[in-house]
């Protein structure tokens, strides 16, 4: 079965043997392989099928190409996107589509997006648009012996140049600095977005033909002439059988004749006199001075009223109105890369001025080689609320007006008042007919501007074309896992993302909520022993005849002076002044140094330190290796850890006489080498084992097998939180904020004032870190000890009366089995000096009361780190 | 995206690098000597011509080497790249 507007013969570009059926709004639509959604409507004898977005009027298809305004699909089957131009879409076997004016609807349910891949290439030219301009600098370049790149929107390159790789189905939809061009590219069975890096880049991308506003111009049945060729000569689609063609150049006149030559009766209004030498017209009535000044039909069109040049007026019969209003080069990708445009008088259009990058070449009609044409933008007769020139916002000659009425002179400013040119196709039917008319309106000679200049992309993208194959959590970002990962999984860990790290938050039992599970934890360190997986703190290896000097540099507090074996807590600085993260340094030799910093802050110091290393002290001898992921950590923690470690075995004396807090050791644990540090991050006596990570897993089990009967559990991030905000540790980014001095931290006691230098020292005697009223960090204890103030609560004094001076606010906030309540940490103005008064959080539930205390709330004295 | 040439590794794309600011500014060899003004300068301000600008380039995702270039801020064009034992692009260079 073929439609009634299917000629029996002719279509270059389907395959008549290849039947295909498609399912448009409900309705079966014979098709053929080659076909797009369009020309399969077409050929079925579909006037129409679609309406406007706003106003909902019955619109049909007017293009055959990216410049549709009003035929737009939901693509359902076999697989999904929420609107596509149903003149660009091949038909595919069991395709399923449905109208959708203007905006995609976004599916709820979970649909089959198409597969889609990635590809990057070099090439000595990439040429965008494969008509003969496009061709034939392709064949010269592949003469040349360069790699050529052909592309072109279409779903096939007809006359396909020798030794050029070809792209049908793709779409360049940016150009970007040096020779960069994006194209996605429709294949059959996938999504490509191709990244391709070009020596020269030819834009060969044509013209597109325009309509002109007159009324009643949106109507089912009015399309470009251009179009109405194309669909007769790729796909045997004759539009209409009785035509009225309104052409103002010879490429409409050529729509004309092939409309005649295959058959319809053909009536040929030409407004102004077009040189059509070479357009074989016999068969089409030519009347020269005539315009189309409405049409009529209910609502497909049944006739055209034309005017005479005395300014008689009748309807002609017709089904098809092609309309030519001259054509605009498509040189939108050139502007957006800075190529200048200037207008063609001669033409009625904007060209390229020759400006733009010396690597780009318009070529063909783009760069302005199409017919003469008369200005013809819009038609005085009738109504102006009735001449459509941005149907895809139902806009119209009266609403430009009256934009301009308004005051708005800008194109650009119209564009805002009226959204023209925001669409879908952004504006490529409208863009020179609005700006024209405003031109008219204001009195100025066309071309005064220059119409609006749209961005990359070209054509809409799918995001899961763009997504490629980074779909799923997997995929989107790395995941880093450490050597202990299958330990925690099969405990049955809750895991949390800190940057790309996967990192146990807790380890809930038969049920337990995570309040439950991280007081259980808690309670484990504090009296009797808990297992850390610390694998994702970072880890640098400082080495070198001066890395100790570097280091004295880098770090508000000194380094040189650590003895071999020993370790010592560290902050950096920036220029600035400002905590920018801290650590432990351990200094395993005379000539290296181990330094540890936060899991996130582990890429950022590297870079530091090799940027201060390149950049201003060259001449130290120092080298810096990332050793995050070669080491695997363990971090025994609690009053038995001691015990615990004592199990395994391990070639160390733990006798704390012989192996100090702040010590560190080399030394064997189960024959492999393994680096002790002795460091607290809970407030508890910690042995942090450090082993090569590919033991990483075995340790961890050999640490629970020794502790459980001890009373050890691993316990995870969210109880090392509570345990290190007992005791007042801070974590850089959650208790700083880039705004915070190690004073106000209190840890001034730790930055030298030896008067030698290091990042960040001058800094710290400018006047506005010396501030007395700077905000400092201290404890709160709400008065209701179960009341959890929410991290990133402001706080005030009493009594709550708008407009507070909000002093500070809460950084971390927790439950504490042990302190038996709940209790925060918070920046707060002059916060030390405020220890022993009471603060408010005005909270959305009501004002909650804290008293402001120490920051350290459990065993100040550090006397359980020994 | 940029082609940038790194003075290494030859023309890599723009996301292998991170950008590091105006070149030549030197960490002040007495900051003590300096006052909170001139400090301040120092630490906060820079040029910001339109045209050519000497800047400090880092190759993050390939040598991991700091180098200098020349770059035209109204065109995004890279005029030179230098290493940075060379002696430092200049505008007309």
């Amino acid at each position: 079965m073929t439609g009634p507007r299917r000629l029996p013969t002719g279509g270059a570009w389907v395959d008549r043997d290849r039947p295909l059926a498609l399912r448009f709004d409900g309705r079966e639509i014979p098709a053929f392989e080659g076909d797009t959604v369009a020309s399969a409507l077409l050929g079925a004898g579909i006037v129409g099928g679609f309406r406007s977005p706003i106003l909902g009027r019955p619109r049909g298809i007017v293009a055959a190409g990216v410049e549709e305004p009003n035929a737009y699909v939901e693509v359902r089957a076999p697989w999904f996107s929420p609107i596509l131009a149903a003149t660009t879409l091949p038909v595919e076997p069991g395709m399923e589509v449905v109208p959708r004016p203007g905006v995609g609807r976004l599916p709820t349910e979970d649909v089959p997006a198409r597969p889609s891949v990635h590809t990057h290439r070099h090439a000595e030219a990439v040429v965008i648009g494969a008509g003969p301009a496009g061709r034939a600098a392709a064949r010269e370049a592949a003469a040349r012996g360069e790699r050529v790149i052909l592309i072109d929107e279409g779903h096939r390159i007809d006359d396909p140049p020798a030794d050029v790789r070809c792209l049908p189905r793709t779409t360049a939809t940016g150009i970007y600095d040096d020779g960069y061009v994006v194209a996605y590219e429709r294949a059959p069975a996938v999504d490509r977005v191709w990244h391709l890096r070009a020596r020269r880049v030819v834009l060969a991308s044509g013209a597109h033909e325009r309509t002109v506003a007159f009324a009643g111009n949106d109507r089912p049945g009015v399309m470009l002439a251009g179009a109405a060729r194309t669909y007769l000569e790729r796909y045997g689609v004759l539009c209409g059988e009785r035509a009225v063609v309104f052409s103002t150049n010879a490429w409409g006149h050529l729509a004309a004749a092939a409309l005649a030559a295959a058959g319809a009766r053909v009536v040929l209004l030409e407004p102004a006199p077009v040189d059509a030498a070479g357009v074989d017209l016999r068969g089409v009535e030519r009347r020269a001075g005539w315009l189309v000044v409405g049409t009529e039909g209910d609502p497909a069109l049944r006739a055209v009223r034309v005017r005479d040049p005395e300014g008689g007026e009748e309807a002609l019969e017709a089904d098809l109105l092609a309309v030519s209003g001259g054509f605009s080069p498509v040189i939108q990708l050139a502007r957006a890369i800075g190529a200048g445009v200037r207008y063609d008088e001669a033409r009625a259009c904007f060209v390229p001025d020759g400006t733009g990058p010396e690597w780009l070449e318009v070529v063909g009609a783009a760069a302005g080689e199409v017919p003469p044409t008369a200005p013809l933008f819009r038609i005085r007769e009738g109504d102006d609320a009735d001449k459509y020139v941005e149907p895809q916002r139902d806009q119209t000659v009266a609403d430009v007006a009256s934009a301009v009425r308004r005051g708005l002179r800008s194109v650009e400013h119209v564009k805002r008042a009226t959204y023209i040119g925001t669409t879908i196709d952004q504006g490529r039917t409208s863009g020179v007919l609005t700006v024209e008319i405003v031109n008219e309106l204001l009195g100025l000679p066309h071309g005064s501007q220059a119409p609006t200049n749209p961005r990359p992309p070209y054509t809409p993208v799918p995001y899961s074309a763009l997504a490629g194959l980074d779909r799923g959590p997997t995929l989107l970002d790395p995941v880093r896992t450490t050597p202990m990962h299958p330990a925690h999984v099969a405990r049955g860990a809750v895991f949390e993302d800190v940057g790309q790290w996967k990192r146990p938050r807790f380890y809930p039992k038969d049920g337990e909520d995570m309040d439950a599970a991280v007081a259980r934890e808690c309670l484990a360190v504090r009296t009797a022993a808990g297992v850390l997986d610390a694998s994702t703190l970072g880890k640098i290896e400082v080495v070198g005849p001066d890395a100790a000097d570097f280091l004295d540099r880098m770090y508000a507090n000194r380094m040189s002076t650590l003895p071999v074996g020993r370790a010592r807590y560290g902050v950096m600085l920036g220029l600035d002044g400002m905590i920018v993260d801290d650590g432990v340094a351990v200094r395993l030799a005379e000539d290296r140094f181990l330094v540890t910093t936060t899991t996130s802050g582990a890429a950022t110091v590297l870079d530091r330190f090799e940027e201060w290393l390149q950049t201003e002290w060259p001449h130290l001898r120092v080298w810096c290796t990332s050793v995050t992921e070669q080491w695997a950590v363990a971090a025994v923690s609690g009053p038995r850890a001691r015990e615990v470690v004592a199990a395994l075995e391990l070639s160390v004396d733990l006798d704390p006489d012989a192996f100090p807090h702040m010590a560190v050791r080399e030394a064997t644990l189960a024959g492999v080498p393994a680096r002790i540090l002795r460091v607290s991050f809970t407030g508890e006596r910690s042995y942090e084992l450090h082993v090569p990570a590919r033991y990483g897993l075995g340790l961890w089990e050999a640490v629970l097998e020794a502790g459980e009967p001890l009373g050890l559990e691993p316990y995870g991030t969210e109880a090392m939180h509570v345990l290190r905000a007992e005791k007042g540790y801070i974590i850089v980014g959650q208790d700083t904020d880039g705004t915070v001095t190690a004073e106000d931290v209190g840890l001034g006691w730790l930055v030298r004032t030896d008067g030698s230098d290091f990042v960040g020292r001058r800094s710290l005697a400018r006047p506005e870190l010396r501030r007395p009223d700077r905000r400092q960090l201290v404890g709160l204890l709400p008065e209701d000890p179960e009341a959890l103030l929410p991290e990133g609560a402001q706080l005030v004094e009493g009594p709550v009366e708008p407009p507070a001076h909000a002093l500070g606010w809460v950084t971390s906030s927790y439950r504490s089995p042990t302190l038996g309540r709940t209790f925060a940490l918070a920046l707060v103005e002059a916060g030390r000096s405020r220890i022993g008064t009471a603060l408010v959080a005005p909270l959305a539930g009501g004002p909650v009361a804290a008293r402001v205390v120490e920051p350290v709330l459990y065993d100040p004295e550090g006397s359980r780190l020994r | 995206m940029l082609l940038i040439r790194c003075p290494w590794c030859g023309p890599r794309d723009e996301v292998e690098f991170r950008y590091g600011g105006q070149a030549g500014i030197a960490y002040p060899a007495d900051p003590d000597g300096l006052s909170d003004e001139a400090w301040a300068d120092y630490l906060f301000m820079r040029d910001n011509p339109k045209g050519p600008f000497a800047e400090r380039w880092f190759h993050a995702a390939g040598c991991r080497r700091w180098f200098h270039a020349l770059r035209d801020t109204a065109t995004h064009r890279f005029l030179a790249t230098a290493r940075l034992d060379e002696p430092l692009p200049e505008a007309g260079t």
